[in-house]
């Protein structure tokens, strides 16, 4: 392929997406950009309502409409903007370059199939190998993501998969097509914390592995975008509030909201039993959203210009955006 | 503004105490529904709750922690053992052998705080009413004024407003909605509070608005949490004792900082090394990886019921439950293996 290196994987520009709700237009996700790198684990947080699962769905084109629909903007993969494609360009794309993992792996896999059927159906779907030569590769594939006797566990229904197996099955299908981005969803959130611990080591071994790989993994937990991302988009009312570096985020957060977020968080190094340090108030309804800055109600540094002007997503340090009137040229 | 507060709880007093209880759950199966088996999901469990302190009670799904918390109230029936609460009203009791409407007098001083705040509470009630139904169980005397008044200083109490006592549950967020049952809990002035997962379901803003919360109101009203939860960092921060099960037996207990900082059985240091940390330079080199996933309850190990995922199982492990051992400061362990180095 004649493609430049340089260039991202995938580029989100000004993506809107609205849902029509009892007559009123509800901006899931309103204007948001961002870019995943060749490579890259990328971790987009938010907290429920955010719009961060409507942003994945958008970028797999997901959306149900109605209610919904994307109605501006651009998303390109490899160059191509996906929100051109036909229905069935965009089939190719799905599971072939673009894979999906779900939260909750039961609802995900058919239970009237065996797992060996669903993978083999997959990844014939998708190649167009033979039925033996699939079913070789659906073992490996088992195999790999840590599920022991993978040859018999083939033919094991949904219902006799464990959780966090389960889980592993859903992850063995998605990379069985060796995608080039692969969207994790709240991937553990239904998980134990072992097992938490065992699909994350597996997920990001598995990205490394892989070589080109890129990873989007959407999540309201911030210990696990710390452990696993190298970038990460904070999102807000709809709108992404701050783009940074995985470090710089924990250990200088630009954004008040990424602050109070951090700050919120029980931590084992903080004194115990003291009171938490809290975001007041309550996450705005998404059909009312100040007209200003969106968090500008619950944010401890707001002034009397948040309130009448939503601030701009700026670079305030170089790979670092955020989307605050502090950090203007006039300060606050 | 602080409350921290770490006075010395192993001076105060036992208020509720789990002596070898069991909760087994008989398992029907063919076309005359004949018992093939059972699930062991709380298998001989005894500890302590101290008054006015927090007990964190954690393990993964399965491992018995919520079956034990509803053992409490008699949303499970306990299979054997004895559940001894120092109740004000009737003395020092065992809540086991007792009927349902023996236990009533006794419920309004142990009341519950579920998980979800959307199906906990009648959709169809009025915040008001919601609050105000244990108070007209539990206090019938108490007239419609009187009672209207209550409401509202609860309401008040968990940081809402009295006025919204006329509203309707889908009319609050899940936060607010957790705000209402923990009111509701309130209504009868418990001594002990069993918190079922009170945060996990809540944003990550608005569980440390309900963590300070709870804490403000046992302070207040000198409760007894037992805080039943998996979210290992909350539970850190607000117990003063933590207690870890797996499988239906207790593997550890102590207080939260010694367990926490310094794990011995082999299970909760793979526990608390699973959690991840809000910390990216943190690498976590030193993580345990546990190999396969919980048995399952129906057919649990002989022995210790961890030995098959255990790093350092022996074969006598396989011989006997390993008693709880005490390891000092306030700390005991179910583990003769680490204990004997």
């Amino acid at each position: 392929m004649d493609m430049d290196d340089q260039r991202p994987l995938l580029e989100v520009r000004d993506l809107r997406t609205y849902f029509q709700v009892e007559g009123q237009t509800a901006k899931a996700v309103d204007g948001v950009s961002f870019d995943i790198r060749e490579n890259e684990v990328f971790g987009l947080v938010g907290e429920s309502g955010s719009g961060k699962s409507v942003t994945s769905l958008s970028i797999l084109r997901l959306i149900p409409n109605p209610p919904g629909e994307i109605v501006g903007g651009s998303i390109h993969f490899r160059g191509t903007n996906l929100l051109d494609l036909s229905w069935d360009e965009m089939r190719k794309i799905r599971g072939n370059r673009i894979s999906m993992i779900f939260q909750e792996p039961m609802t995900a896999l058919n239970p009237v199939f065996t797992i060996g059927f669903q993978l083999v159906e997959t990844i014939r779907l998708h190649t167009g190998c033979g039925k033996e030569e699939a079913r070789e590769k659906a073992a490996e594939m088992l195999s790999l993501v840590g599920i022991p006797d993978a040859r018999k566990r083939l033919d094991d229904y949904p219902h006799q998969f464990s959780g966090g197996m389960r889980q592993r099955a859903m992850i063995a299908m998605a990379l069985s097509l060796q995608p080039n981005l692969l969207i994790a969803d709240e991937p553990t959130t239904a998980l134990d914390v072992t097992i938490q611990a065992q699909i994350l080591d597996l997920m990001v071994g598995l990205q490394k592995e892989t070589d080109g790989a890129s990873m989007l993994l959407i999540t309201h937990d911030l210990a696990v975008v710390a452990e696993t991302c190298q970038r990460v988009a904070v999102m807000y009312g709809g709108k992404i509030q701050e783009i940074s570096p995985v470090i710089p985020l924990f250990e200088e957060p630009l954004h008040p909201y990424t602050k109070g977020l951090l700050l919120s968080l029980p931590h084992p190094d903080r004194e115990r039993r003291k009171r938490l340090p809290t975001i007041p108030g309550i996450v705005p309804s998404i059909l009312h959203m100040p007209p200003g800055c969106k968090f500008a109600e619950r944010c401890p540094d707001r002034w009397e210009r948040c309130d009448r002007e939503e601030p701009e997503l700026r670079e305030i340090q170089p790979g670092r955006f955020c989307r605050c009137h502090l950090h203007d040229e006039e300060g606050a | 503004m602080e409350t921290t507060m770490d006075t010395d709880k192993t001076l105060s007093k036992t208020l509720l105490e789990f002596q070898e209880l069991k909760v087994h759950f008989p398992i029907h199966a063919g076309v005359f529904l004949r018992r093939v088996g059972e699930v062991k999901a709380v298998d001989g469990v005894s500890f302590a709750l101290r008054e006015g302190e927090t007990l964190g009670l954690v393990g993964e799904s399965g491992c018995g922690k919520t079956t034990t918390g509803k053992a409490i109230i008699r949303l499970v029936e306990p299979t054997g053992g004895k559940i001894l609460f120092d109740s004000e009203k009737m003395g020092k009791v065992d809540l086991c052998p007792m009927t349902r409407s023996e236990l009533r007098p006794i419920r309004s001083e142990i009341q519950m705080i579920f998980q979800d705040p959307y199906s906990s509470l009648n959709p169809r009630w009025s915040v008001g009413d919601i609050v105000a139904e244990p108070l007209k169980v539990h206090e019938p005397g108490m007239g419609h004024k009187e009672r209207e008044e209550r409401v509202a200083w609860l309401l008040e109490k968990v940081g809402l407003t009295g006025e919204q006592a006329h509203r309707y549950p889908h009319e609050f967020s899940g936060g607010q909605r957790q705000r209402v049952g923990i009111a509701r809990a309130l209504a009868t002035r418990p001594r002990l509070v069993i918190a079922d997962e009170p945060v996990s379901a809540l944003d990550v803003s608005i569980q440390a608005q309900v963590i300070n919360l709870m804490q403000d109101l046992q302070e207040e009203f000198g409760l007894t949490y037992l805080f039943i939860a998996h979210d290992l960092s909350v539970v850190e921060h607000i117990s003063h004792r933590i207690a870890v099960m797996y499988l239906g037996n207790l593997m550890e207990i102590g207080p939260a900082e010694v367990l926490y900082r310094n794990p011995i059985h082999p299970y909760t240091k793979a526990l608390i090394s699973a959690v991840p940390l809000p910390d990216p330079r943190k690498t976590r080199p030193d993580r345990i990886q546990l190999q396969g996933e919980p048995p399952s309850p129906l057919n649990k190990p002989s022995g210790c019921a961890f030995r098959t995922r255990c790093p350092y199982a022996e074969p006598s492990c396989a011989e006997e439950r390993p008693p709880l051992l005490d390891a000092g400061s306030d700390h005991q362990v179910a583990c003769p293996i680490m204990m004997r180095e």
